[in-house]
């Protein structure tokens, strides 16, 4: 008979697979995970605190650092939740405006998401520069929109800052173009790939009852079989206008979830296009000329939810009718998504932690706020 | 499932929960200036339960509406009225508008029944608020800090934690 003894270790907070400083009190037996704690705060600024120093307009900029690569995606869930509590109307021009910046970073996160995925799995560089190339494309045309690539600080109540510059839409229409090729060569090279298969079929299963339970939302939620999207359940914005559609995975492993971030970006192709086509037509410019950006909302409260990249992301808003927010409260989908990583990780081996981690897809700047 | 209103919500709730919809006490939110114009009241339109039977409430809004969607978990420092609100917010997934429960606990004695038994995505919420605000959610199964380190003495997202000079910053730092 062999003696076997269970061991705690640490993976983390410094670990190339963490995608930040996050660390993870494993308890194995042998190489098998029998519990799994995450351990966070070490990037811990008290974001929230510090939002309720600065005014509304503030803190624009300062949601940008919350998910660092969807910048855009921040800014619209703030914006929304403000223009909610102050009753600022946005003109149809920069909700198109809006949601081509949203799709757009939509398509990047999914690109880095996937290829840091599979960098974890040891296939080392190759598809991560693959994703890293296409998203250097992206931020080309967010520079050009806001002046900067991953900061960008575009929107602002009623609006945006500024309309787009003239050479934005050729050079749209030409990422548009190359697109198709870009996610059917990532698909081809990965769908059926020996090292994929074996890192990801049957590995971090989730299941659909669990995956409600535990409050996951956005690609997580959607790999285990639920077809939840904010922008079909609730629609925001102009979403009510375009046709997409919403996959789901089956079994709810990391293989689903990377499936569902790989059609998530056929499908913001798709949006994109409808807004190519409809964004001449729209009325108003794109910022509602009467909108205060110095806003003094009346007292009471407001809550503004998007389907961010990773998950449903929330701004929860208390005014007391200065020009300081009361209350910020920042609804962080990948905080929440981390909830069940434990459920997920037991039962299978220290190397699986790494890749179903990476399949969460997580940004420590908005876990740790 | 049909989607409800806050004052269906309310109505039906008071009609099969006898007792645990309170009315809402109008909020000042910040002292009154002591001259000069006066700020309005927050009241608000949301449903208010006795912190005892929130979890009855929430699970009749899980059970019997459909709410099975537990997305959020707020807390607010009303520091001039002395209490502490918990917004919580349900949906479901088919999708529509979502219902809040609002339960207020006076600031010196801020207990709440927690929801992780039963929802078990409330973990990281209610850890979050004990961490930042001191709320005990009695039942909770690993009530511990989440962002701050365990020996940290203090609530920092309180109003009145010290913005300068506490014992880990120096006041001229």
């Amino acid at each position: 008979m062999f003696k076997t003894e269970e061991l705690q270790i640490n993976i983390g907070p410094q670990h190339p697979s963490t995608h930040g400083v996050f660390r993870m009190l494993v308890t194995v037996d042998g190489e098998t995970i029998i519990d799994l704690k995450p351990v966070f705060g070490y990037l811990h600024r008290n974001h929230e605190q510090i939002a309720e120093q600065n005014t509304y307009l503030q803190n624009m900029p300062y949601t940008d650092r919350l998910d660092y690569f969807n910048s855009m995606a921040n800014n619209q869930a703030y914006a929304m939740a403000v223009e909610k509590l102050a009753g600022i109307e946005v003109p149809e021009r920069a909700e198109y405006i809006r949601v081509l910046m949203v799709e757009l970073t939509r398509i990047l996160n999914h690109a880095g998401a996937l290829g840091f995925l599979i960098n974890d799995m040891g296939m080392w560089q190759t598809q991560l520069a693959f994703g890293m190339r296409e998203r250097e494309k992206i931020l080309d045309l967010f520079e050009m929109a806001s002046g900067a690539r991953m900061m960008c600080n575009y929107f602002r109540f009623g609006g945006v800052v500024r309309d787009l510059p003239p050479e934005f839409m050729p050079k749209l229409k030409e990422l548009l173009v190359a697109m198709p090729a870009f996610v059917d060569e990532l698909e081809r090279l990965l769908r059926e790939n020996e090292i994929l298969m074996q890192r990801a079929e049957g590995i971090g299963i989730l299941p659909k009852e669990l995956a409600l339970a535990y409050s996951v939302t956005g690609p997580v939620l959607r790999g285990s079989g639920v077809p939840y999207d904010i922008r079909k359940a609730e629609p925001y914005s102009v979403y009510d206008r375009f046709d997409f559609d919403i996959p789901v995975g089956s079994v709810g492993d990391v293989y689903d979830r990377f499936l569902v971030r790989i059609e998530e970006m056929r499908q913001s192709k798709r949006i994109i296009e409808q807004i190519v086509e409809q964004l001449p037509d729209a009325r108003g410019g794109h910022i509602n000329p009467r909108a205060r950006q110095n806003v003094r909302p009346p007292v009471g409260d407001a809550y503004a939810r998007i389907e961010s990249p990773k998950g449903e992301l929330g701004f929860y808003l208390v005014s007391d009718g200065s020009p300081k927010p009361y209350r910020y409260k920042v609804r962080a989908p990948s905080f929440i998504n981390l909830t069940p990583l434990g459920d997920m990780c037991r039962g299978y081996k220290v190397a699986d932690v790494v890749v179903i981690l990476g399949s969460i897809d997580i940004v420590m700047g908005e876990v740790d706020r | 499932m049909p989607r409800l209103s806050p004052e269906e919500l309310r109505e039906r709730m008071a009609r099969d929960l006898p007792g645990a919809v309170l009315e809402p006490t109008p909020l000042r939110v910040v002292p009154p200036p002591a001259h000069g114009p006066q700020p309005a009241l927050f009241v608000t339109g949301d449903t208010v339960v006795a912190a005892g039977r929130l979890v009855e409430a929430a699970l009749y809004l899980r059970d019997t509406l459909g709410y099975a969607f537990l997305s959020d978990i707020a807390v607010v420092d009303y520091l001039a009225d002395g209490i502490f609100e918990l917004v919580y917010r349900f949906y479901t997934i088919e999708g529509g508008d979502g219902l809040v429960l609002k339960v207020r606990v006076p600031r010196d004695v801020p207990e709440v029944p927690s929801l992780t038994p039963y929802w078990p995505g409330a973990n990281l919420h209610e850890r979050e608020a004990f961490d930042l605000f001191g709320i005990i959610f009695t039942g909770h199964p690993f009530l511990r800090r989440i962002y701050m380190w365990d020996e940290f003495e203090g609530w920092p997202m309180r109003k009145d934690f010290p913005k300068q000079g506490d014992k880990y910053i120096g006041a001229d730092e």
